[in-house]
Parts: structure tokens; sequence; C-alpha cells
């Protein structure tokens, strides 16, 4: 097992390794969603939820199911389909039980589904052998660091809106990827707080 | 423009425009956006990227060719989950080939590999294209966007390894004073690097479209 303190990796998924300006994953959402404030914070906040229940659900099913039976080979497949239930489980209950959460909410469950960073996180536990409570730590901490990542994006973008004197081929994702890199070189100032592995 | 003659002369066999349509019609700033999610963090070595292209490409290949045949078959309420489980499948016999044949490669793409499953260019492929078309032609439009996104990896690792590392396939070709800049293999400079390529990219494409 891995020795990190899970509080030590708690931080340091949010700032040192930071899993969308570090690790860049999860980028597609990051340019298409990132328009605005409100959307982004709700799509973090859905990220945030998903990556924790996930992860939460594989790592009894990977250590205590898959290895005893010797059946690690097909983890990327039990991963992918336990991801995929999770969502649409949410779905249903979202849509049945709390219908005023679909609006802000149920809309981006669908689109969690091909995220990359749902299944970085689950793949990311097994590569570095994390205990389950380093997992809970892990996977809040790298879904509040790429829901932190959107949403400083999007701020930046409607500031940029108002100066609008991108020359013309930068426009859209061009732009959004130098921002992206502005920020990963920010953040890379936090990298002398922690070092892991 | 060699491959533009060629294209016209053979327009009407329907199989090479199925191959060269992820290749050169498509756009190439579409083929960047779509699969940077597990890309861009690999591409700092020419190795890591040829081995991450040929992996995507047999895995567009391959998950076309399976969508494509069972395209009658696959309800379409579940066929989210279903292009996933045939592209996961082809996903782990890429990591297990990588494992037991390029060990290194395999430990420097880590979960990168697992991360094909992901990438938005297979899914597209397979919702776009596969699930319309027949196994065949389905195939060689994997194989052509495969290609099409390994050129793009490959683009970017040429300038990334040179003045990264002073490298290129691990030997040594800077002069002995080039001084190694260290942010082109970290990720700010992956993504100052697309920013820049999109910039020229659309600049080029724009005026062709107009």
């Amino acid at each position: 097992m891995n020795p990190t303190n899970p509080w030590v990796l708690l931080v340091a998924s949010i700032f040192t390794h930071n899993i969308a300006l570090a690790y860049i994953l999860g980028m597609c959402p990051l340019i298409v969603i990132s328009r605005n404030l409100k959307t982004a914070s709700g799509m973090g906040l859905s990220i945030i939820f998903v990556v924790t229940l996930t992860a939460v659900i594989n790592w009894p099913i990977y250590w205590k199911i898959l290895v005893p039976a010797h059946a690690e080979i097909i983890s990327y497949l039990i991963f992918i389909i336990v991801i995929a239930a999770t969502v649409q489980l949410l779905e249903m209950i979202i849509e049945k039980f709390f219908p005023p959460l679909q609006s802000s909410f149920g809309i981006f469950l669908p689109l969690i589904t091909v995220n990359c960073i749902v299944l970085a996180v689950s793949l990311f536990m097994v590569l570095r052998k994390y205990s389950f409570i380093q997992t809970v730590c892990y996977s809040l901490g790298t879904s509040a660091g790429w829901a932190l990542a959107i949403v400083l994006m999007a701020a930046i973008k409607e500031k940029l809106l108002l100066v609008s004197d991108i020359p013309e081929g930068l426009r859209g994702s061009g732009i959004t990827m130098i921002v992206a890199g502005l920020m990963a070189l920010a953040f890379t100032g936090f990298a002398g707080i922690i070092t892991l592995q | 423009m060699a491959i533009d003659k060629n294209k016209k002369k053979i327009s009407q066999a329907g199989w090479f425009k199925a191959l060269t349509f992820g290749v050169i019609q498509e756009n190439p700033i579409f083929c960047m956006i779509l699969g940077i999610c597990s890309s861009l963090a690999i591409t700092n070595r020419m190795d890591n990227a040829f081995a991450m292209g040929i992996g995507v490409t047999f895995c567009t290949a391959f998950g076309s060719l399976l969508v494509s045949l069972l395209r009658n078959v696959i309800p379409s309420r579940v066929r989210m989950l279903a292009y996933m489980t045939i592209i996961a499948t082809f996903v782990i016999c890429v990591d297990r080939f990588l494992k037991a044949y390029f060990p290194p490669i395999s430990e420097a793409m880590g979960p990168y590999v697992g991360l094909i499953i992901t990438n938005c260019i297979l899914m597209g492929r397979a919702e776009g294209y596969a699930i319309k078309n027949g196994p065949w032609f389905s195939f060689l439009d994997g194989i052509g966007s495969g290609l099409g996104y390994s050129f793009m990896l490959i683009l970017m690792a040429f300038i990334r390894e040179p003045l990264g590392f002073g490298t290129f396939f691990g030997h040594r070709v800077m002069p002995a004073f080039w001084e190694n800049w260290v942010i082109l293999t970290i990720a700010p400079g992956a993504f100052f690097l697309l920013g820049v390529y999109l910039w020229i990219f659309r600049t080029i494409f724009k005026k062709e479209s107009n």
C-alpha cells in the first residue's frame, strides 16, 4: 500500500497535482462548457459527486473481487461499466425524487460518463495502490481540483469577452489553450509545497 | 500536392474516400480538439506519441468494425454503453500488448493507455459513422481517423521532444550548448504549443473554407 498521508493527498491533488492542469485530463468539457460561470460551477459540483462516488464503488470491486479472482485484466471493462451504470442510476434518482435539481445538475450527468477524469481517478487509484481512505481523499481532491480549474477558466473567459481584442484565428479553443497554459504555469508554483512519490 | 492529384484520380472508389476522410478531409483542428483529453500529456516523447497513435488507430479500426457488425443488434437506448464495452475490450488488448513487448513505453504512458477508452475520437467515429455504415467502410474510416489523430500527436511530439529534452526518439540531436526548454516537457508547454498550432491551422483553413 501507498504510505502517503491521506490529508497530504487531498491537498496535493487539488493544487500541486491538479488533474486538469498537471495531468491534462478532462479537457473536452473544460474547453466546451467553460463559457459561463454558472454552468461551469454546476458541472464542477456534478463531477465532484460522481468521481467520489465511482471511486468509492470501484475500490472494493477491484481489491475485494477482481484481485482475489485474478481477473485484473478486465478491470477497464468493469470500471467503465460501473461508471456508466452509476451515472445512469443517479440520473434516474434525480429525475424521480429531486426534480428541482434536474435543471442545475441533471443535464450534466450524461456528459460525465465520457469525461476522462472519472476513469482516470479509478486507474490512478489502482496504479498507485491507494488504501480506501486514501482513495476517498484522492478522489475528492482530484475532482475538487478539476472543479476549481473549470470555474477559474470560466471566470477568465467571461472577462476575456469584455476585451475581445483577440486575433481572429486564436478565438475559441485557441485562446482557451493559451489561458490553460498560463493557469498551469501558475499552478506549477505550488509544486514546492508537497512532492508525491 | 501529389496526394491531392491521387485523390482526384481514385475518388470514384468509395473505399479510398472512407480511408482518407479522417486523414485529409477531416479538419485537423477538429481532430486536435476531440482527442486532447488523453494525449497532450504523452506527446513529450516521440516514441510515446508513436505508440499512442498506433494504439488509437488499432482501437478505432477494430472498434468501428465491431460496432458496425453489431449495428442491427445494439438497442439504441444503451448504445453508448455498448460502444464503451467494445472499445474497452480493444484497449485492454493494446494495454496487454504494450506491457508484454514494450514495458518501458507502457510504464511511461501509465494510465493514459487505459484512457484511450474515453478518447472522444473513438466514440465519435462509432456514433458518427460505424453505426450507420457497413463493416468494411467503417474499418477503413477507423484506420483513417486513427492515422489523422496519430499525425497530430507526432506533430506535437516533433516540436516538444527536440526542444524540451534535446533528443529525437531518444537520440541526442541538439548541439551541446543547447539549453533544454523544460517548460515544453510539462503541461504548460503542451497547452501553449497546442494553442499556437490551433492558431496556425485556423488561419490556414479559414481561407480555404471561405
